[in-house]
């Protein structure tokens, strides 16, 4: 246990450090724009895990908190002129309370009622939004990003960089959760809701926490993409492909350890930026469809069950 | 600024619409309301089918509806396939079937949505017919005559279809496995048989509902989205697998938009089903309606 | 030793509890004192509302104020999770196993989420608790093991485990034998006797005469949601109407 977490955190302080040398040596900022989009999708993966994974509540309203955190963002720096810092803060707040009423409201229904209302939380928000005229209704609206500070060269550089700590952020709140009485409690539900009320599980309570943790931080992730794009408009900010794309990441890499949907957003996150430059972005979304059914149908268990079955099928359990 | 006449207008083209939303959403209250099969990509299927009536209109000139009927039978064969696959995947092995089930459908949704544009473009498609772009005016009102068109046909169909549930032998086999899978098994039929049957009645009128969807409005391909929530709110309010409260339900929701529309405006449309399924989902998970 | 006392306070009171679902009365005016320590079996036919009872019982249905008092505590306003905490504990008629775990580490989540200490008592403390259950329960063997490649008599003295480690006062175990060969009937029934033993208050629902027979120090038989019989498992099984609900049409 101890020095799993050494190794966890050395890995994740080695992994900022690269971030922030690549700053200094590469040159093209191609590879930062790039950059930004996979790691973020890895923030929204591993969040989305937490309630869809462990707690197996197939949450589509992915796109709805990403969306309020970008517009979170939008509304600080054109009320006040926010820093970056407190945008993504406030963002974080908003999406937990966000979280305890969704949660509130939909967490008390099953399966597929559940990811219906989620959908539906969706639309309404963004609706809600696009006739929001202070906020650029449908139309959208232009921000301006302020000088950017040492050591980065560029804006964007600096959004890469703290959408990494996110990232470590996010995954070591994930691992705690899976390594804690919390992950067993979610498991344990996930299994069978009513076995686990009656082993003294609070199943309410613990599907609560996961949502508001959930939605934090991924309108936390949603917060530095306003600055990213410099434009925000509710088609964009609220776009259901967000939801399914996250859902499909966090599904291929595997639900049943934290690491799982940061392969899945890592794989697909990356295949999807090489479509998109080399063929269509229409390709990448087909790319996304059938790799979802595919894995969906032939490795429920995503990328980590084949791996651990190819281990148990060696002869360890 | 909210006169008789107006609330008149909106209730008559609330009805209208109303049925046509039943049309679009009764095969889903056989698949979801009774078979309990999470078929989010059932609007997706709607679009599919739309785009295919747009097809034999445009090349070959043939009438929307008779062009839904003749895809009908293409459709029930799809349908027997789509729950085979569903059946085969997620049903007989039991545990998280409806989690993986609903991403399933959705992504099942997602490629017919990426298809449709690839080959047909992100543009809107509308067809041609003898009844497209006239109108009646009756009791005063203008009333489009393709909404009255809808409106008839959709009411056809409803009542076909809950003729057919009620009065045949495989509609009520239909319902008895709806609502014990074992005993029908215990009485020696096979409920799978039953369900894929059932699942290809639902996928198949999509067809002549998809020509109604494409003769109200021009598609595109994403069109779908918008139709998960009127067709789940239909449902889930008409309380599961009830017919003529699918009917009910679609009416109040085509009232209900029609009044929100000329009261706030088109820029809230979207939202009028979704938040009306939420708060039934909310409030009354069984359904306004009751149960089934 | 562990014959219920009549003298002391019931550890369990229904009292005129009545459950109905749309028009249908699935329990209609149910009333009995369960005594501490006490070995009860509880009868009847097929949706004669004994599973409904226990549903009541351990929460997974409201009932109205007061029916259900456990521990002199009225407990009808308490979500299951918190009963189970008070000290009801409960199988399934159908089992319902944590799949995606080890049979240790359900058995983990009854100690994680029970324990009053649950942040102080360490992982190893919990496995060691655990453990000593299944030994109990002769599962020691199978602690690692998933629970998808258990077999039936395993899977039911798994559930038993589970209950057990939640630390209950009250263990309902409801058809715990249910398609178990003979000899598997007999080890189940000694494993019960064994908790009984251990000073658990048991209510045990079983269709299986010879095995209520034999643990049980009173029977109570429902019928449509009534209570039709109850005390001495020779006067219940000798009464009328119980054999007219069993052996007649």
């Amino acid at each position: 246990m101890k020095r799993n977490a050494i190794a966890f955190w050395g890995f994740a302080l080695l992994f900022l450090a690269a971030i922030l040398l690549s700053a200094q040596f590469v040159a093209n900022e191609y590879w930062f724009f790039a950059g930004y989009v996979i790691l973020q999708f890895i923030v929204l993966s591993v969040a989305w895990s937490i309630l869809g994974g462990y707690a197996g509540y197939v949450n589509f309203g992915t796109s709805a908190f990403f969306g309020v955190g970008v517009y979170t963002a939008v509304f600080l720096v054109s009320a006040i002129g926010a820093p970056l810092a407190l945008q993504i803060a406030v963002a974080a707040i908003v999406g937990a309370v966000m979280g305890f009423a969704v949660g509130l409201l939909t967490l008390r229904m099953q399966g597929i009622f559940f990811s219906i209302a989620t959908i539906a939380v969706t639309i309404v928000v963004e609706t809600t939004v696009t006739n929001w005229r202070s906020l650029g209704g449908a139309a959208g609206i232009q921000i301006q990003r302020p000088p950017v500070t040492a050591p980065f060269h560029s804006y964007v550089q600096m959004l890469v960089f703290v959408q990494a700590l996110l990232v470590v952020l996010s995954v070591a709140i994930s691992r705690y959760i899976q390594n804690s009485w919390i992950g067993r409690g979610l498991q344990a539900l996930r299994d069978d809701e009513l076995a686990a009320e009656c082993t003294g599980v609070p199943t309410l309570r613990l599907k609560m926490t996961a949502c508001v943790i959930s939605g934090a931080l991924m309108c936390a992730a949603g917060a530095p993409g306003a600055m990213y794009l410099q434009y925000a408009d509710p088609a964009s900010a609220f776009n259901l492909n967000y939801s399914v794309s996250v859902l499909a990441m966090a599904l291929i890499g595997g639900t049943a350890h934290w690491i799982g949907p940061v392969i899945g957003a890592i794989l697909l996150g990356v295949t999807q930026q090489l479509l998109t430059v080399t063929i269509s972005s229409e390709v990448n979304v087909l790319v996304l469809g059938v790799m979802l059914v595919l894995f969906v149908v032939g490795a429920p268990e995503g990328i980590i069950g084949l791996f651990r079955k190819g281990r148990r099928s060696e002869g360890k359990a | 600024m909210f006169s008789m006449d107006l609330l008149l207008e909106a209730v008559v083209t609330g009805v209208l619409l109303g049925c046509f939303y039943a049309a679009v959403s009764i095969g889903l209250s056989v698949s979801f309301g009774l078979l309990d099969v999470p078929q989010v990509a059932h609007p997706a299927f709607l679009v599919m089918a739309s785009y295919a009536v747009f097809f034999l209109n445009d090349g070959y000139d043939i009438d929307p509806l008779l062009a839904g009927v003749l895809i009908t039978p293409l459709l029930f064969v799809f349908g027997l396939l789509a729950y085979r696959l569903y059946y085969e995947t997620f049903e007989r092995r039991g545990t998280d079937a409806a989690v993986r089930g609903i991403a399933f459908f959705f992504g099942i949704a997602f490629i017919i949505e990426v298809l449709l544009i690839l080959y047909f473009g992100v543009d809107q498609r509308s067809v041609t017919a003898s009844y497209i772009g006239k109108s009646w005016r009756i009791a005063g009102m203008r009333v489009p005559l393709r909404l009255m068109v809808a409106f008839a046909v959709a009411g056809g169909l409803t009542l076909l279809l809950s003729v057919y549930l009620s009065r045949t032998f495989m509609g009520r086999a239909i319902r008895a496995v709806a609502q014990d899978e074992e005993a029908v098994r215990l009485m020696g039929a096979n409920p799978v048989r039953i369900k894929q049957w059932a699942f290809g009645i639902a996928t198949a009128v999509l067809g002549v509902a998809g020509a109604l969807l494409i003769i109200v409005s021009p598609v595109d391909p994403t069109l779908d989205r918008a139709y998960i929530g009127r067709t789940f709110c239909v449902v889930v309010m008409a309380g599961l697998g009830s017919m003529t409260g699918t009917l009910i339900a679609a009416i109040i929701l085509g009232i209900a938009e029609t009044i929100v529309l000329t009261m706030f405006g088109a820029s809230w449309a979207p939202a009028i089903s979704f938040a009306l399924l939420l708060g039934i989902l909310a409030v009354r998970p069984q359904g306004l309606l009751g149960r089934r | 030793m562990t014959a219920g006392d009549t003298t002391l306070a019931p550890l369990l009171r229904i009292g005129a509890l009545t459950k109905r679902f749309g028009g249908f009365t699935a329990l209609d005016n149910v009333s009995v004192d369960i005594r501490p320590g006490e070995r009860f079996g509880l009868i009847g036919p097929n949706g004669s509302g004994k599973t409904t009872l226990i549903n009541c019982i351990s929460g997974a249905f409201r009932t109205d104020p007061a029916t259900v008092v456990f521990n002199g505590e009225d407990i009808t306003r308490l979500p299951p999770h918190v009963r189970t905490r008070r000290g009801i504990a409960r199988s399934f008629q159908i089992p319902r196993p944590f799949r995606s775990m080890t049979v240790i580490e359900n058995l983990m989540v009854a100690a994680d989420f029970t324990s009053a200490t649950h942040l102080r008592l360490t992982a190893e403390a919990h496995r060691d608790q655990a453990m000593a259950i299944l030994r109990e329960m002769g599962l020691a063997a199978k602690a690692e093991a998933r629970v998808t490649g258990l077999s039936q008599v395993e899977l039911r003295k798994m559930e038993l485990a589970r209950a057990m480690a939640t630390r209950p006062k009250l263990l309902i175990s409801d058809e715990a034998m249910a398609g178990l060969s003979g000899s598997e009937v007999d080890e189940v029934l000694d494993l019960l006797l064994k908790l009984a033993g251990e000073s658990i208050t048991i209510i045990m629902i079983e269709h299986i005469m010879q095995a209520v027979m034999r643990f049980s120090e009173r029977i109570m038989c429902l019928d449509a949601g009534r209570i039709i019989a109850i005390g001495q498992p020779s006067e219940v099984m000798a009464n009328a109407r119980v054999q007219e609900a069993y052996l007649g049409t």
